[in-house]
Parts: C-alpha cells; structure tokens; sequence
C-alpha cells in the first residue's frame, strides 16, 4: 500500500479495495491486434491498486503517438497533449499539486526525438513524474519510419536504402541528463513490469522507465531475442539491486570491470567471485549506471540489461518549490494587495 | 546666487549615452522624482538589444526620453527641449531628436579628436558652429565628477562612473526638483559599500551645486504639479502594472498564479517581477523554452491555478500549437505578448503591433483566441484582471498584447483599492452535470453552460469526474474521440460561438467626439492610444472636429463596433504595423478604412499623426 512510496505522501489513501477493473475506462481499446501495448497497459492497471491511493488523484499525461493513447483507457484523469511536450505539461501539473500521482507516458520518437528537450529537463529537475517510455524503434502511428533509435541502416519507408541516423540509447542520454531513477523492462514480462513500476512510484523525483515494445506491424520482432524462452535468458541480464550481476540460462556469465575500469562481461569460471559486480543502483556516481546502459549490443540485444539501473535520493524539484513558498510566506507573511500596488513611493493629490 | 525662475507648462527630456552610462538609470531616477513632485508623464527607454556594445560608437548609444508637465500628458513628447548628450555617439544619434533651438548638455571631456572622428564626424561638432541652431550648454561631467570625489579612496574609474549622478543633479536642480529622492534610491543600491554610495551623493550634489554657480544656465525652471483626479499615486511602467494585474486577478479569483516563462526581450521582467512574490502563492517556473513555458502554465490550467506564459513575438510563434491545445483542451489561460519588432528576431528592444494577426489566426485549424490590449503603462493592470475574467469564465486561452513601448514606458499611476476591482467567479466541477436516458447520472466533460458555452473546469482529485480529454476532435457532451464530421463541423462552430458570445460581456466602444459633429473617426487600438488622443486634442485645439474609439478587445470586438464606424464618413486607422486592425475591420464590417502606419520600432509622433488626421479630414 501506498505507505511503501513516499512519492505519494501527499497523494489522499484509498481504503476502497481496487482491482486492475477499476482502472479499465469505458472506451474501446484502438491499438493494432498483437500490439505490446496492451500488454503494458494490462500490467499498470494490474498494479495500481498497489498504489493504494485515490483513483480521482492518479493523472496519466501522453503526447502524441501510438502509445499517447493510453490515458483514454485509463480510468483516471488523463490528458492527451501534443507531440513531445507531456513532460513539460506533467511538470506544470505536479509542481502545482502534490496531491496527485503524475504518470506520463510517451514513445521513442515522442519523448527522444520531438521531445528531446523536455524530457532531459524533466530529468535533470527531477520533478515528481513517472514516465513510461515505450520504445519500439520505429514511427508507428505515421506508419512506419526509423525513429531516434532504430538502429543504424534500417530500412523502412523513409530510409529505403538505410538509415544514416546513429541512434540514442535512452538511458543513456536518461543518465546524461541527471535522472536520479532510470530503470528498463519489457512489455511481455508483466512480473518485472510490474516489479519496476513499483520501484518507480516508490522514488520521489523523476523516474524513467524504458519498455521495449513490440509493434508488430512497423517493426515486429525487434526485441524478439529477449522474449523468446530459448534465448532471452542468455541474453538479459537482470538487475537486483544488492545482488551479484551474474546471468545466462547456466548462470555462467558475470559482469566485472577490466583493467580499464569499464564494465564488461565476463565467463564466471574465468574471475575471482570477488570481481564480480555486486549491483548497487543507488550509487551515487553516474557512471556506474551509465557503463551497465552500455554493456549491451543494441542491435543483438546481447548483454542487455533489465530492471533499476539507477536510484538515487534527491530532493524533487516540486518539493523544492513548494518548500520555497512555504519559507517566503513563514518569513514575509502572506502577500498583501493593497500593499503590493502602492510600492513604497506614494504622493497624495488632494 | 539665486537665478530667475521661469515657469513652463511642459518640459521634454532626452538623456543619452553609452549602454554603460546609466542612462535610463538616470532618466528612472529623475521620473520617479518628477512623479512624486506631481506632475503628469510619459517616458520612453530607447537602447539597443546589444547589453554593452563598444564604448563610444553608435549601435551602443542607450536613451531616455521624459514628457513631463502641469497638465494631462499623452505622450513621452516629440522632439525633446533639452538634450543631454555624454559623448559624440550619443550627440550624433540623438541630435535629430531635439528640436531647433533646444538646450544642448554636453560632456566636454568625451568630445576628444579620438571619440569624434570614431563615431564619422570630420571635426569636431562642439567647435566648429554645426551646433549654432542650439543653446549648447559645454560641461565637462567627467573631469568635474572625478575632481569632486578627490577626496574619496575610489579608482578613477569608479569616479568617473557617478557621472551619470552629476548629469542628473544639474538636471534635478534646473527644473527644480529636490535630490532627496534619489539619496534614498542610492542608499538602498549601494547600501554595502559605502564608498561607492558616498561617492554617487557627492556626484549628485556636486551637480546640482554647479548648476546654481555655473553662468551656463541663466534660469532655473519650474513646473507646477498636474490636476489629477483625487488620490493615492505612484509611478508605474507597464511591465510591473501588468505582473500586478496578474497577481491581483489571482487574489480576486481565489485560486493561485501559475507562471510557466521562457527570458526573451522585453517580457522578462515580468517573469522577474513575478518571481519576487512567492508570499502571493505565486508560482514561478523557468522552463527550458518557450513551448514548455505554456506547457507548463497550461498543466498548471488543468490542475485548478491560474495558468500564465508570457513571451514577445518569436515565442508566441514557438507556443502556437499548444495555444491550438488549449484552445481544443477549453482551459483558462493568459499569454501575454509583449511585442516587439519583427519578423523572426527584429529589433528586440524596439516596440511594434505587429503580432495582432498572428495572435488573431496564427494556429492551424479554426482555433479562435480572445484577444485584449492595454492602452497605456497602468492600463496594463486592468488589461490584466480583464484577460483572467474572460479566460477563467470562458475556459479559453486568451491573448494579451502589450508591447515594448507601454512595458518599458512609465507613467504616474492612481492607486486602486482592491476592495474596487472586480471579483472572478471561479467553479469547479464537483458532480455529475448529465443524466442518461436509464437514469444514470454522470459527467460530462463537454457539456457546455448554455449562457457563456463554456465547459466544465473539471480538476483532478474529485471522485466520480474522471476523465480523459485531449487535442483530439471530441464528441459534443462526452467528450470521447469523435472523427464524425457534423459532429466536428458543430465543435468547430460552437467554440467559435463561445468566443463571439463574449461581446456579451464586455463594455460598448466609447467614442470621444467632444463637438459630436465630427465626420472622421480615428480607431485605434492598444498602446496608441496616447498618441492618437494626443493627435486627436492638437487637431480639435485647431478648430478641426475629430472622433477618437480605441479598441481594447480585439477579438471579440465590442457589439457595437460596427454601428460606431458607419457613422463616420472617414475612418482612419494608425497603427504600429502595415495595416492589421485595418485588414480586419475591412474584412469584417466592410469598411474602407485608412490606414496610416508605421514601423519605426518607436510610438508615433504627435504632428505626424496630426498631419495625417487634418489629410483625411481635408479629403472628406
């Protein structure tokens, strides 16, 4: 309940008994048949109940895309903005009102590309957001054209002989901009969705999570090594917070640092036990964080890792706001009109 | 030696030199001392974009000008009386400025072969008779500042720099107005170092000494206190009476001021201004740029508070397509647009109306945006207050266009009491509003108050009213997605209904026709007004019958707009652009109206549209 997520302190308690059903909205579902976004939209109505708060104070705020549709079937208040600019939106809405639940979900070409610029701001801030970025490489709703991170020379209808676009890593650039929560998952694994959405409400500040998504008509398949029971094991790594980062379906692989200082991957019959990485997300140094968002071979998926890469504690920004106010009104007392427009230099006409 | 003291009933200033001067620093100072003693004023700052640019050349020259006197003044003057000059840059720019045998100061010790010859003049124009058309009144500020602060432990340098204070003490003693006022201002600026402080009041007085001494200056002048109506006044430019009216429209609604802001020139201070009163709840929010300004103000809008973005032209251009949201979204909120020259980055400092269509169609699809304009610095208050009642009960975005003139322009301002201004009825949804066929009752996004159109504001955190709402075409009533096409062309038709039916609520155009037999109107709008009343007066004072309206609301207009201009055999529109307003009057009541325009990045001078009025007027 919500006394595990001092993100929501302020956020009014429910006692009703909630189920994934009462976050269903009326309306009819428009995504593709086989679309990963149902799959995620069933996990998070799943988990809010777990949120134990009001329904009435939960916001979901989206751009434009074909995720950006999600608030609609949510039933919560919700907001269908404008392309890239929800965090800038969600920003004004939980640094006004701390008694709700800030959700903002958006895609790779929302989110990276039109909306660049607000998102890593959001992150640096860290206001109280918590942001699903469903990435699945590729302009869905436009119908098909290589988004900011689809990797290098893939073809698609505005890139017939490949594209020339180097792509982002989301959270890396996520690490780069400052974010205190930076976590990844997948939209089939509904367990660790649900397990990262958790450690996400729980954070006070901004939290990014990154959900590979499978769009099955633009770019079916993209993720599919991570998602097939014969490989995604040797593939994904997962992260415990406090455990040691070894993965492969024998368990036989590990991550230490080289001689270099960067993380790798290494046989674990081949390193002392003591080499090998003991994961800690809440470390405050980024590059930690940042050398696990590298490990892996964005293409292959190999040595992708999964879970909370990075959660640290700094104030949010909307607290700090709040905190502001709250100190100028306990020293000056609350505004005076009638003092404010007279200024201090007055003359009288008789 | 006591001098004669004439009387004037009207003085014009213009204080000019380098961006480092202080010039409007200088000119600031001797307003506020000017407004206090009682007289009426208006002032115009004029400086370039650039904060410093090279000391002594003319893209760097900063000016102040000042129209000061004992009755009603409209405007900051045409040509100034006196010109105070600091350097050959600021002469060479300014000289056109000051009228045929007007007083000249300037500072000697700048007017070396070096600074002359930089600025392009071949000899020097102190000495070789260019200036007989002038009083010329030859001081060296700087070598008498720096010799009066002999006696201080400060750099030349620093002396040099009260010089701006000895300018102004000779100023403050010719026309008779008292120093103190200005020892205050500098104690308060320099409180924490006290040798700089004791050094600027010593500038101060050591000017206002020699202007008792010197025989430069036969007469001292004054200028007797303005009749104005009964009251408290103060000081005010429109930038501060426009944060004030925001604030103000906040305590009288009852429900905070959000600002979500990008800097950009001239509308910065207002989001400085703002950010001082924390105390008021005011929230201020810095954003990243200028589209997350308005994202901002506008989450803030949907969360319950009073959502503001304020911004000059190139950033109404960036917030377009959220203003389309807000506009489809039906949520309360303020743009302001201080407005400056254009297009793309133009003169930054300079004013212009030019944004008036760009406020009035600039988005895709048919989104219409009410628009107000203050018409002079203090007007900005109730321009303000104005906007958030119609914004707040219509549940629209809604556009106020200042601009660079009335925001850096100051003017004496009679206090209001707020127990005067007008209170703004805010209601939140707090229910269902709909009953279905089987009795249900439930909420509906967009079912519309029948009187005004607007929809329910309907903030998260109240059970049962849990909606999604979005850029999307909704239905009528629900407001799900709907892509059915009567039912878009009805949407598309009534937010336009809602914004016209605002007419309804706001007061009639007023025409000033104090002879009622006059056959040319004069329609402006916005930050004009001054100059075309001012016009209009010198017009009448000839003999000539003229009718002044000047528009507020832009869009709507008033109801009776169209009754007031077919009265008219002429009407003529100046504005500050190539024929806006005009387009649109044209357009809509099938007027053939007449233009006079202007795009000189300055307000209009006073003959010129006296010489524009009496052509028309002849023509009739």
């Amino acid at each position: 309940m919500s006394e595990n997520f001092p993100s929501l302190s302020l956020v009014p308690k429910t006692d009703d008994k909630q189920s994934a059903k009462d976050f269903k909205s009326d309306q009819e579902v428009r995504w593709c048949p086989g679309c990963g976004d149902y799959a995620i939209l069933a996990a998070v109505q799943g988990f809010m109940p777990e949120l134990g708060v009001k329904r009435e104070n939960i916001v979901f705020v989206s751009g434009i895309g074909c995720s950006s549709r999600f608030p609609y079937y949510m039933n919560t208040y919700g907001l269908h903005s404008i392309h890239g600019r929800a965090p800038a939106i969600a920003t004004g809405l939980a640094t006004s009102r701390p008694d709700l639940s800030v959700w903002v979900v958006t895609g790779d070409g929302d989110a990276l590309s039109i909306g660049g610029n607000h998102l890593i701001h959001a992150l640096r801030r860290n206001v109280n957001l918590k942001i699903l970025l469903f990435n699945n490489r590729i302009y869905g709703l436009t119908k098909g054209q290589y988004s900011p991170t689809s990797p290098l020379g893939k073809i698609t209808k505005s890139s017939p002989v490949g594209s020339l676009d180097h792509p982002f890593n989301p959270l890396s650039v996520a690490i780069g901009a400052e974010a205190t929560f930076v976590a990844r998952t997948v939209d089939s694994d509904r367990a660790h969705l649900q397990s990262v959405l958790r450690a996400a409400a729980a954070h006070e500040g901004t939290a990014l999570i990154e959900i590979y998504q499978n769009c099955d008509i633009f770019n079916d398949g993209a993720f599919e090594p991570m998602k097939n029971a014969d490989s995604r094991d040797d593939v994904t790594i997962r992260l415990e917070h406090g455990e040691k980062i070894i993965f492969g379906a024998n368990k036989d692989r590990c991550v230490i640092r080289n001689k270099d200082g960067q993380l790798v991957v290494a046989q674990v019959s081949e390193v002392d036990q003591a080499q090998i990485i003991v994961h800690d997300a809440h470390l405050d140094d980024p590059t930690y964080a940042f050398g696990l968002t590298r490990i892996s071979h964005p293409e292959t998926l190999q040595d992708t890792p999964i879970g909370v890469l990075r959660d640290i504690k700094r104030p949010s920004y909307d607290r700090l706001m709040r905190e502001q106010l709250d100190q100028v009104i306990a020293k000056d007392g609350p505004g005076d009109l009638a003092k404010l427009i007279l200024g201090k230099d007055t003359w009288e006409v008789n | 030696m006591a001098k004669d003291v004439v009387e004037l009933d009207q003085v014009i200033i213009r204080f000019a030199g380098d961006s480092g001067d202080g010039m409007q620093l200088t000119g600031d100072q001797f307003t506020s001392t000017t407004a206090a003693f009682g007289n009426d004023l208006k002032t115009l700052p004029d400086f370039p974009a650039e904060i410093r640019a090279p000391a002594g050349t003319l893209p760097g020259v900063s000016a102040f000008q000042l129209n000061f006197g004992d009755h009603t003044i409209m405007t900051p003057g045409d040509q100034a009386h006196v010109l105070v000059a600091m350097n050959p840059a600021a002469l060479k720019a300014n000289l056109k400025e000051l009228r045929k045998g007007g007083d000249l100061i300037v500072n000697t010790d700048e007017f070396g072969d070096r600074a002359v010859s930089k600025v392009g003049y071949v000899s020097n124009p102190i000495e070789d008779g260019s200036l007989d058309g002038y009083n010329v009144h030859k001081i060296a500020l700087t070598s008498m500042t720096v010799q009066a602060l002999s006696e201080f432990d400060i750099t030349k340098k620093e002396a040099e720099r009260a010089k701006n204070m000895f300018a102004l003490g000779l100023l403050l003693w010719l026309y008779s107005r008292p120093i103190e006022p200005t020892l205050k201002f500098l104690a308060g600026k320099f409180g924490k170092k006290p040798d700089i402080l004791a050094a600027n009041n010593k500038a101060l007085q050591a000017g206002w000494s020699f202007g008792e001494t010197t025989e430069s200056f036969a007469n001292q002048y004054v200028i007797k206190p303005a009749q104005m109506p009964a009251g408290t006044y103060r000081n005010i430019s429109g930038n501060l009476a426009l944060s004030y009216g925001l604030i103000a429209a906040s305590v009288q609604s009852g429900i905070p001021l959000y600002l979500g802001s990008y800097p950009i020139t001239p509308a910065s201070d207002i989001l400085h201004e703002l950010s001082k009163h924390k105390n008021f709840g005011v929230r201020t929010f810095q954003a990243e740029d200028e589209i997350a300004g308005i994202g901002a103000a506008l989450g803030a809008s949907y969360a319950g508070l009073l959502g503001v973005t304020t911004t000059s032209g190139p950033g109404v251009a960036l917030k377009s397509e959220a203003i389309g949201l807000a506009v489809s979204l039906e949520l309360p909120l303020i743009i302001v647009d201080v407005q400056r020259g254009g297009p793309s980055t133009g003169l930054p400092t300079k004013t212009e109306q030019a944004d008036l269509l760009q406020a009035m169609f600039g988005r895709n699809g048919e989104a219409p945006v009410p628009i107000v304009a203050p018409q002079s610095p203090s007007d900005c208050f109730n321009a303000a207050i104005e906007a958030a009642r119609i914004a707040i009960t219509y549940r629209t975005p809604v556009f106020l266009l200042s601009d660079g003139y009335i925001a850096n322009g100051a003017e004496p301002w009679r206090v209001p009491n707020p127990a005067d201004l007008p209170q703004i009825e805010v209601k939140f949804a707090d229910g269902p509003n709909h009953k279905l066929e089987d009795g249900t009752e439930v909420f509906w996004p967009f079912k519309r108050d029948p009187e005004t159109l607007a929809r329910p504001w309907a903030i998260p955190g109240v059970a049962g009213l849990e909606h999604r709402i979005g850029g999307i075409e909704k239905a009528d009533g629900t407001g799900n997605i709907s892509y059915d096409p009567t039912n878009h062309d009805f949407m598309v038709r009534t937010r336009q209904a809602k914004i016209d039916g605002i007419a309804k609520s706001i007061s009639p155009l007023v025409v000033h026709d104090p002879s009622g037999s006059a056959k040319v109107l004069v329609i402006g709008w916005g930050s004009t007004y001054g100059p075309v009343e001012a016009a209009c007066e010198e017009v009448r004072n000839q003999g000539v019958d003229v009718a002044h309206a000047h528009l507020r609301h832009l869009n709507p207009f008033p109801s009776n707009t169209g009754d007031v201009l077919k009265k008219y055999d002429k009407v003529l529109i100046p504005e500050m652009n190539l024929g806006q307003l005009g387009l649109l009057i044209r357009a809509k009541y099938l007027v053939d109206a007449i233009g006079f325009n202007q795009v000189r990045g300055l307000p209009f001078k006073t003959q010129e549209l006296v010489d524009a009025i009496k052509d028309v007027v002849a023509s009739v």
